[in-house]
């Protein structure tokens, strides 16, 4: 209350802006007022004395914005009392605030569509993605032809427009010619995307698969917060799961009395030939997460008790990606785009598209899931599942399989 | 029709809005009149959106600096900031509490409880709403909401913090993250008394706009606004009851034992004894609530700038009846196309295909709008009302927020932007702007209608421009993010090595975050200011022409002191030719303005016409129609 008395008072105007300001933000200002007491005898940090920094440039804007305000009425008033035409023409201010935002903004889009918009994903690096940069492009014209020709109408009318006395406006309620044209011409543009974007879409989800060209299946299970790999093995095919098997040993509940199981092999990164079709299997043990490559234009939710699949032909090697980036370090990678608890911002893993030779040789070097332990555990024989795993598997025990697995985890 | 229903029970007095017989808790607290129950809504609303805007000002911080400490974050948030830092976890609680604030408590309740409270009986001409008791609960059900929601920052393991949509099993699954304990249960609390709230206000805005208009008021002859208000109303009828469904089943979950959302969970190497449920039903149930519920945000913004654009450009808003298809349009897709967000969730791929084909239809009606607004600009007198700017800029925002949707709802282009950046700047724009937009030129519009004061002018103008301006610098950029791929709700940026390059843009962002919520403060000022210190604002300050400014500006119970004005015209008569002023109120009959009536006004009445005929005949010859 005690602002209302300062303003009935009259004391200077100015005064009573700040002081209203004050009350505004006065839990600010008194921290900012204490801060300040104690800054010469305690060392408060550099951070901390710009808190109250901040808050003192914010103070004297106000101030500043204040005593525009006061003195902007008292330039009005003394052209009222001088019985002049009103001081300033806000109508015609804010049309030039329109047009000068139209020009500006018209700037900044295209200085964000050239600078921001060469720092984006490197041209899609699989065979669908193609399709879909394509798509993106096509739509990306199209709005941004809308865009600017909606908003230079938006803004230069807000500009030609505005108010003027000696004006009246133009009775216009209806027309139902134009209306009819802009019903249909944005449905008939619309029509041609949706008709593309359906396309692409089944392109991408209804393969036919070729009998003699069998994609290479890829099971991917996620869990809080890291993706585990499964590759087939030999048969080329991922065995079965069951999460009530899931045990310390057996982190994805693999059922090893499934044949196909017994081959499966473990990695540490997702390693892709390339020009080869991929199937990817996701699973999820825990919560719903994201499978999402970007570069390849792959995302798919992995969602507990369903498998949902994505396939899909990585064209360009890591290598080729490096030199057509410029980057030596560029990787492919693997993140999480569903939000799936604390560490989702970190949970990634690195893909490698290497070429078929180099792919065989990179397959012939993992480890098997099944390891002695676990055969123990399934009732089966202790002894080489597949042939090429005697060499190291059997001898190394289950340890070394941990140290690989915790090496997943990371 | 209904006609002059005196709709007055509850004894109060008409011509006396005196202290003698209302307590200070009937008329502001308990009230069951609608003009307090809006200014309730409204300043709840306002006080919501603040602490939701000071979340995100949080995040924002944790977003630029991911690697500074600020001492200050510890003062007020204690553990959840140890060290000057927010905790990954409180992050996500900071992300989903500013999400269901923002949407539900201020998008929902403060837009369409306010003005849907405020407008619908002054407009239509009713004494108040069909169930002022009703409407009473609605306040209250919403403010216990409220209170419960941020009751939830004093728990132990903090707010619900899965994200708005609060996905299972995250959510339903107490051990994946601190927020799914109490915190989620004090959510779907709170969520089910938000709801029951929409649905009594929804109830009442229906049957009040159907049974309650005054005489002559006939469907086409109300402002758009109305139409918004009812439609959204009849949205949320039929979709909310949904939500709580889901809520339910997700009590359940989360508390019995049951298992309609999980199936096959391992936490670690815990295995959960869930069975034959799935986490999508949760998606598909609460998106059929979700969709619709962007339109019950957006729906009402676009209503108050219709009528702000129309009124401000002295024009009459081009295309009413295409205006009220097109909202009408909007309604009845919005109820097949939940199915967009869910593109990549392993849905079915045909269905994929299904709703991309009826989202994308969705933009035709979007864009008759849009036209609309701009074709009413077109040859007006346009009057840069503080109002009249928030309107524009609306226009703006729902353009630019309009066309990045036609991305997201392509299917095939959703798979690389879904649940990135871009997904977040899209909807920023369409509802953290443009229907923040449509809330603040209703609230400028008709702030002298709420408090009888007027609202300063310039810091209005000051308002506009550094919001406007700040709400582009902080959402543009954010595209071309998610266009990189960034995933959305990440704690920090430094772990991938190709996000770093953003970390600059992200400094860059929050600083016009920060600009764009010290702008709220002259709005904050200049609202509570003027309800005390502002101008008596005069009877009609806008020269419009709908009901609500024949009401006196003092604010009385039941609305207008003696019979309730007769409408005889649509509500956009501005500038007709012929007539010398440029506006002409609803309440004016045609016989008063024979010198601009146009044979359209009289909807084939053949007597009517021809009397018309005879007066134009013979000019200057004083007549009355029937």
């Amino acid at each position: 209350m005690s602002l209302r008395k300062f303003i009935t008072n009259k004391t200077t105007a100015a005064l009573a802006v700040l002081l209203t300001v004050f009350a505004n933000t006065s839990a600010f200002a008194q921290e900012a007022a204490a801060g300040a007491a104690a800054a010469p005898k305690v060392d408060m940090g550099e951070i901390y004395k710009s808190v109250i920094f901040y808050i003192l440039i914010f103070l004297a804007v106000c101030l500043f914005i204040a005593i525009i305000g006061k003195s902007i009425k008292v330039y009005e008033l003394s052209r009222e009392a001088q019985g002049k035409p009103v001081g300033i023409n806000w109508n015609r201010v804010h049309a030039s605030l329109f047009a000068l935002f139209l020009v500006l903004g018209l700037y900044g889009v295209y200085w964000e569509y050239t600078v921001h918009g060469s720092m984006l994903l490197p041209a899609a690096a699989s065979e669908h993605g193609k399709k879909i940069d394509e798509m993106f492009n096509l739509t990306l014209i199209i709005t941004t032809i809308v865009f600017i020709a909606t908003h230079i109408l938006l803004f230069g009318f807000s500009y030609i427009y505005r108010y003027s006395a000696k004006r009246k406006a133009y009775y216009y309620p209806h027309n139902n010619t134009i209306e009819k044209i802009w019903t249909i011409v944005p449905a008939l543009v619309l029509t041609v995307l949706v008709l593309m974007g359906f396309l692409t879409w089944r392109s991408i989800f209804f393969k036919v698969e070729d009998p003699n060209h069998k994609p290479l299946q890829i099971e991917v299970t996620s869990e809080q917060f890291k993706w585990s790999i499964r590759y087939p093995g030999a048969d080329g095919i991922v065995g079965t799961k069951n999460y009530k098997l899931t045990t310390a040993t057996n982190q994805l509940g693999i059922d090893f009395k499934d044949i196909n199981s017994r081959d499966d092999e473990m990695a540490d990164e997702m390693v892709l030939p390339v020009g080869k079709p991929v199937k990817l299997i996701l699973t999820s043990k825990d919560v719903i997460h994201s499978f999402y490559m970007p570069h390849f234009r792959v995302q798919l939710n992995t969602v507990p008790g369903m498998k949902t699949f994505f396939e899909f032909t990585p064209t360009k090697t890591t290598a080729e990606m490096q030199q057509e980036t410029n980057d030596p370090n560029f990787k492919f990678i693997i993140l999480c785009a569903k939000i799936c608890g604390s560490g989702h911002y970190n949970m990634q893993k690195v893909v490698r598209v290497v070429s078929d030779a180099e792919y065989k040789t990179w397959i012939a070097e993992q480890k098997t899931y099944l390891n002695d332990d676990l055969r123990k555990q399934f009732n089966l024989p202790v002894a080489p599942a597949a042939p090429k795993a005697a060499s190291d598997s059997t001898a190394k025990d289950s340890a070394a399989v941990k140290t690989n697995q915790m090496a997943l985890n990371k | 029709m209904s006609t002059i229903a005196l709709h007055d029970e509850h004894n109060h007095d008409h011509a006396d809005h005196g202290h003698h017989k209302e307590t200070l808790i009937s008329k502001y607290i308990f009230s069951m009149d609608h003009k307090m129950i809006a200014k309730q809504f409204l300043i709840t609303g306002i006080i919501m959106a603040v602490i939701a805007m000071g979340l995100s000002i949080l995040f924002r911080i944790q977003l630029a600096w991911p690697d500074q400490n600020f001492p200050f974050l510890e003062t007020f948030l204690g553990k959840w900031a140890e060290g000057g830092r927010i905790k990954p976890d409180f992050y996500l609680a900071l992300v989903t509490i500013h999400g269901t604030i923002m949407v539900f408590f201020v998008l929902t309740a403060g837009l369409s409880g306010t003005f849907s409270n405020l407008l619908i009986p002054l407009q239509i001409g009713a004494r108040d709403m069909a169930s002022p008791f009703l409407n009473m609960l609605s306040y209250w059900f919403f403010f216990t909401a409220c209170v419960i929601m941020m009751s939830s920052f004093f728990i132990q393991t903090g707010p619900a913090s899965g994200g708005w949509t609060v996905y299972p099993p995250l959510s339903v699954v107490a051990k994946a993250m601190p927020g799914s304990g109490m915190g989620m249960t004090l959510w779907l609390i709170s969520m089910v008394l938000f709801v029951a709230s929409s649905l009594m206000g929804g109830i009442n805005y229906v049957s009040t706009i159907l049974n309650m208009r005054t005489k002559g008021m006939d469907l086409w002859k109300m402002p758009l606004p109305i139409w918004a208000f009812f439609l959204t109303a009849i949205l949320g009828i039929l979709s909310f009851p949904v939500l709580v469904a889901g809520v339910v089943l997700m009590v359940f979950d989360r508390s019995f034992g049951t298992s309609f959302y999980l199936s096959d969970i391992v936490m670690g190497t815990t295995i959960l004894p869930n069975e034959g449920g799935s986490p999508i039903l949760w998606q598909h149930l609460f998106w059929f609530l979700g969709h619709p519920e962007v339109y019950i945000v957006i729906m009402p913004a676009l209503g108050i700038s219709s009528e702000v654009i129309s009124v401000n450009s002295r024009k009459p808003i081009f295309g009413y009846h295409a205006m009220v298809y097109s909202l009408i349009g909007i309604t009845v897709l919005s109820f097949i196309v939940w199915g967009h967000h869910m593109f990549v969730t392993g849905m079915n791929p045909l269905l994929g295909g299904v709703f991309m084909i009826t989202t994308l239809i969705i933009a035709v009606p979007s864009a008759v709008k849009t036209f609309n607004y701009l074709a009413t600009l077109w040859r007006g007198n346009i009057r840069f009302t503080p109002a009249m700017l928030f309107a524009i800029g609306l226009v703006s925002f729902f353009i630019s927020g309009g066309l990045t949707g036609i991305f997201l709802g392509n299917a095939s282009l959703d798979i690389n932007l879904h649940d990135t950046y871009f997904v977040v700047a899209h909807f920023h724009l369409v509802m953290g702007s443009a229907a923040i937009f449509g809330m603040l030129a209703g609230v400028y519009h008709w702030f002298p209608r709420m408090f009888g004061k007027m609202m300063n002018a310039k810091l209005g103008y000051l308002h506009f421009w550094l919001t406007f301006i700040a709400a582009y610098l902080v959402f543009f950029p954010l595209h071309f993010l998610g266009l990189d791929g960034v995933p959305r709700r990440y704690y920090a940026f430094t772990e991938f090595e190709f996000m770093k390059k953003w970390l600059t843009v992200n400094v860059f962002v929050t600083w016009a975050a920060i600009m764009a919520a010290l702008a709220q403060v002259a709005f904050l000022f200049n609202f509570f200011y003027s309800i005390f210190k502002g101008k008596v604002a005069p009877q009609n300050p806008w020269e419009a022409n709908t009901l609500e400014w024949t009401a006196p500006v003092e604010h009385i119970h039941g609305n207008w002191p003696g019979e309730i004005p007769t409408v005889y015209r649509w509500p956009y008569d501005y500038s007709k030719p012929g007539h010398d002023e440029d506006f002409i109120p609803q309440t004016v009959p045609f016989s008063q303005t024979m010198s601009s009536n146009l044979p359209h006004d009289f909807e084939g009445n053949a007597e009517a016409e021809k009397i018309q005929q005879d007066w134009e005949l013979a000019n200057p010859v004083e007549e009355n129609k029937g």
